[in-house]
C-alpha cells in the first residue's frame, strides 16, 4: 500500500523524491526540502495521511547536509504509516513550516528549532519551547556537550 | 462608551491544578478567557540527549521517568521499539508477551485512577480522590512485588522480562480485577449523577473530530470526539490482536464524555487482564537471542561462560544494524511513539519520544478560549497531562 503511494508521489513530484528506503517493513521517503509543503499537502489531501504523529530533527554531524527533518505520518483510514524526510544544510538552516498543513506541527517545529536550531519559514510562533527563552545553543546537536555549557565534563563512566 | 479592558493573569508553574509545573499566561476579559499561552519545559531533563550516551539496555530506566504515572507503558514502548530495530519481534516468548500486556493494562488503570482522582479534586469532589488513591495503592503493591519499585518499575527488558512473576502474583492480580468493577461503580455513584459535577463537565472543553485530528490529539481525548482509533486494535503489538476488548468511543467530545469513556476503558482493561490470566502458561520469559539478552542470574553465578556472556552484554551492549524505525503504542494518555535511529553502534544514534501529553496539551488554548476561567481547570484535568513526558 505505501509502495503505491510512493509510486504516485514519484509520478506527481518526480524532481522532489530523492530516495526511498524500506527497513523493517517501514517506508521512508526523502524529499527535497524546497518541496516539503507541496509533498505534505499532497500526502494529506490525496493520499489520506491526515495525521502527523511526530516531527523531529536529527543531526548527522560530519555528513553534508548536516540535518534531517523527519515527519512521521499516519493514515487513520487505512492504519498505515509513512515517513518523510528532508535534508537541511547547516549553511541555510531553514525549511518551510508544515503547520499550515497539520496544526499539530506548531509545537513539534518549535521543539525542533529549540533543540537543533533549524528555522521554520513562515511559522506563526517560532519560540523556544523546552529551554528557557534566553538559552544559548541547541542541546540536541551532536557537538553540544552533554554536561551543558561552561561545565567540566563528567569524569565517571556513562555506559 | 465602555472601554474593553483585559487582564493578564499568570497561572502556575506552582499551582495545584496544573498537574505539575505547567505555566499558563491567561488573558481574561472578566471571567472569560480571551487568550491562553502555555509554557512548558520546567521539567526538562534531556532524556533524549542522555539516551545517545548510553547503550540500549541502560537507556531503559530513563523511559519510566517520562510518564511517571504509567511507567510500564513507557518501558513497553521502548522495548518494542528496540526489538523492532533489532528485528527480533517474533522471537519474544508468549509468556513474556502476555505478562507485558497484563502489566500494560494494570498501568492503564493506574494512570486513569490518578487522572480521575486529581480531575475530581480540581473540580471539588474530594472523596473520589481518596478512593482512587486507595485503589492505586493496590496497584503500587503489585508493582512492588513484580519489580521492587512502586513507581519507576523498569521491569521489562529488551527481549522479554527481567524476572518471572513472584509466587502468588496471579492471585493478587485476580483479587484486584475482581474488586475493581465495584470500585468503578462507587466512583460513578459519586460523580455521574452529581449536579455540580455535571454542570462543571457537560459541554466544557469541547473539541470537534476534525480539530482533534488536526491538532494531533490521541487516546481517549480523540476517541471521545468520535474518532474510532485505538492502536491496540488497529496496529496491534505484543499480541493485542488475540484479545477481545471494545474500543470506547463517544460523540460529543466534552469533558463529561471523556470522564465516562475513561471509566469504561478501565472496565475493558479489567477484561483484558482476565484474559491474560487465562492465557498465562509456563515458559521462558526471555527471547533466545544470546547477543541481545542477558543470561539467567543463576547461571551467571555458577558458570564462567554465562559470566562472560553477561559481562559482554553489560559492558559492550548490542549493535543493531543501521536503520530507523517508529513504534507507536496506545499508552493510557494517547499514542506514545518512539522514533529510533541506529548507526550500527551500541548506543542509539537518536531517540525521539512522541509523548501523548505534549501534543494533547497543544489543544488546550483552542479548547478554553472563550470559556470561563474555572473551565480552564476542568479542561487541564480532562486532557490528562503529565509534565514529566511533556518536558522529557
Amino acid at each position: 500500500m505505501s509502495q503505491a503511494v510512493v509510486a504516485k508521489l514519484k509520478q506527481e513530484y518526480p524532481a522532489a523524491v530523492v530516495d526511498v528506503v524500506e527497513h523493517r517493513g517501514e517506508t521512508t521517503v526523502t524529499v527535497q526540502k524546497e518541496d516539503i509543503v507541496a509533498v505534505c499537502t499532497y500526502l494529506k489531501n490525496e493520499a489520506g495521511y491526515n495525521f502527523l504523529c511526530d516531527l523531529c530533527g536529527v543531526d548527522y554531524l560530519g555528513i553534508e547536509p548536516r540535518f534531517m527533518v523527519v515527519y512521521n505520518l499516519y493514515n487513520i483510514a487505512t492504519k498505515e504509516r509513512l515517513r518523510v524526510k528532508a535534508a537541511v544544510a547547516e549553511q541555510s538552516c531553514c525549511i518551510d513550516t508544515v503547520s499550515g498543513v497539520w496544526a499539530t506541527a506548531n509545537w513539534h517545529e518549535r521543539e525542533c528549532w529549540d533543540m537543533f536550531g533549524i528555522r521554520f519559514n513562515n511559522h506563526p510562533d517560532l519560540r523556544r519551547i523546552l529551554m528557557p527563552a534566553d538559552w544559548v545553543g541547541h542541546p540536541l546537536r551532536k557537538d553540544y556537550p552533554l554536561q551543558g555549557p561552561d561545565r567540566q565534563p563528567y569524569q565517571g563512566r556513562l555506559s | 462608551m465602555a472601554i474593553k479592558e483585559t487582564m493578564t493573569v499568570n497561572m502556575g508553574p506552582q499551582h495545584p491544578s496544573t498537574h505539575g509545573v505547567l505555566q499558563l499566561i491567561l488573558e481574561l476579559d472578566g471571567e472569560t478567557v480571551v487568550k491562553a499561552v502555555p509554557h512548558v519545559g520546567f521539567l526538562h531533563r534531556g532524556v533524549e540527549k542522555l539516551t545517545e550516551y548510553r547503550s540500549y539496555h541502560k537507556a531503559l530506566p530513563l523511559t519510566d521517568r517520562l510518564d511517571y504515572l504509567a511507567p510500564m507503558s513507557n518501558n513497553l514502548g521502548y522495548v518494542l521499539a528496540v526489538e523492532k530495530l533489532l528485528g527480533i519481534t517474533d522471537a519474544i516468548p508468549q509468556r513474556a508477551k502476555v505478562i507485558r500486556v497484563m502489566m500494560a493494562e494494570v498501568t492503564r488503570i493506574k494512570s486513569h485512577l490518578v487522572w480521575l482522582a486529581t480531575h475530581a479534586l480540581d473540580i471539588g469532589a474530594m472523596t473520589v480522590f481518596l478512593y482512587c488513591f486507595r485503589e492505586r495503592e493496590m496497584i503500587m503493591d503489585l508493582y512492588e512485588k513484580i519489580s521492587g519499585a512502586r513507581m519507576t518499575s523498569n521491569y521489562f527488558r529488551v527481549g522479554g522480562l527481567s524476572l518471572d512473576l513472584p509466587a502468588g502474583f496471579e492471585q493478587d492480580v485476580k483479587a484486584f480485577i475482581d474488586s475493581m468493577p465495584g470500585h468503578i461503580e462507587t466512583y460513578e455513584g459519586l460523580l455521574s449523577g452529581n449536579a455540580i459535577w455535571k454542570r462543571r463537565t457537560i459541554g466544557v472543553g469541547h473539541i470537534s473530530a476534525a480539530d482533534a485530528i488536526d491538532i494531533g490529539l490521541t487516546g481517549p481525548a480523540l476517541r471521545c470526539s468520535g474518532v474510532d482509533w485505538d492502536l491496540r486494535r488497529d496496529n496491534p503489538y505484543s499480541g493485542y490482536e488475540e484479545y477481545d476488548f471494545k474500543v470506547i468511543t463517544r460523540e460529543k467530545g466534552d469533558t463529561y464524555d471523556r470522564y465516562t469513556a475513561r471509566l469504561d476503558e478501565m472496565r475493558e482493561s479489567c477484561k483484558i487482564i482476565q484474559q491474560c490470566l487465562d492465557r498465562l502458561e509456563d515458559g521462558p520469559i526471555l527471547a533466545d537471542v544470546p547477543w541481545v539478552c542477558l543470561p539467567p542470574k543463576k547461571d551467571v553465578l555458577n558458570s564462567i561462560e554465562a559470566l562472560i556472556h553477561q559481562f559482554k552484554i553489560v559492558t559492550e551492549g548490542f549493535k543493531p544494524e543501521p536503520g530507523e524505525i517508529y513504534q507507536g503504542i496506545e499508552a493510557p494518555k494517547g499514542e506514545l511513539g518512539y522514533y529510533m535511529i541506529s548507526d550500527g553502534s551500541a548506543n542509539p544514534y537518536r531517540m525521539k519520544v512522541r509523548p501523548p501529553s505534549f501534543v494533547n496539551l497543544q489543544a488546550l488554548p483552542q479548547m478554553i478560549e472563550g470559556a470561563l476561567l474555572a473551565d480552564v481547570i476542568a479542561t487541564i484535568g480532562t486532557l490528562d497531562i503529565v509534565l514529566g513526558e511533556i518536558d522529557r
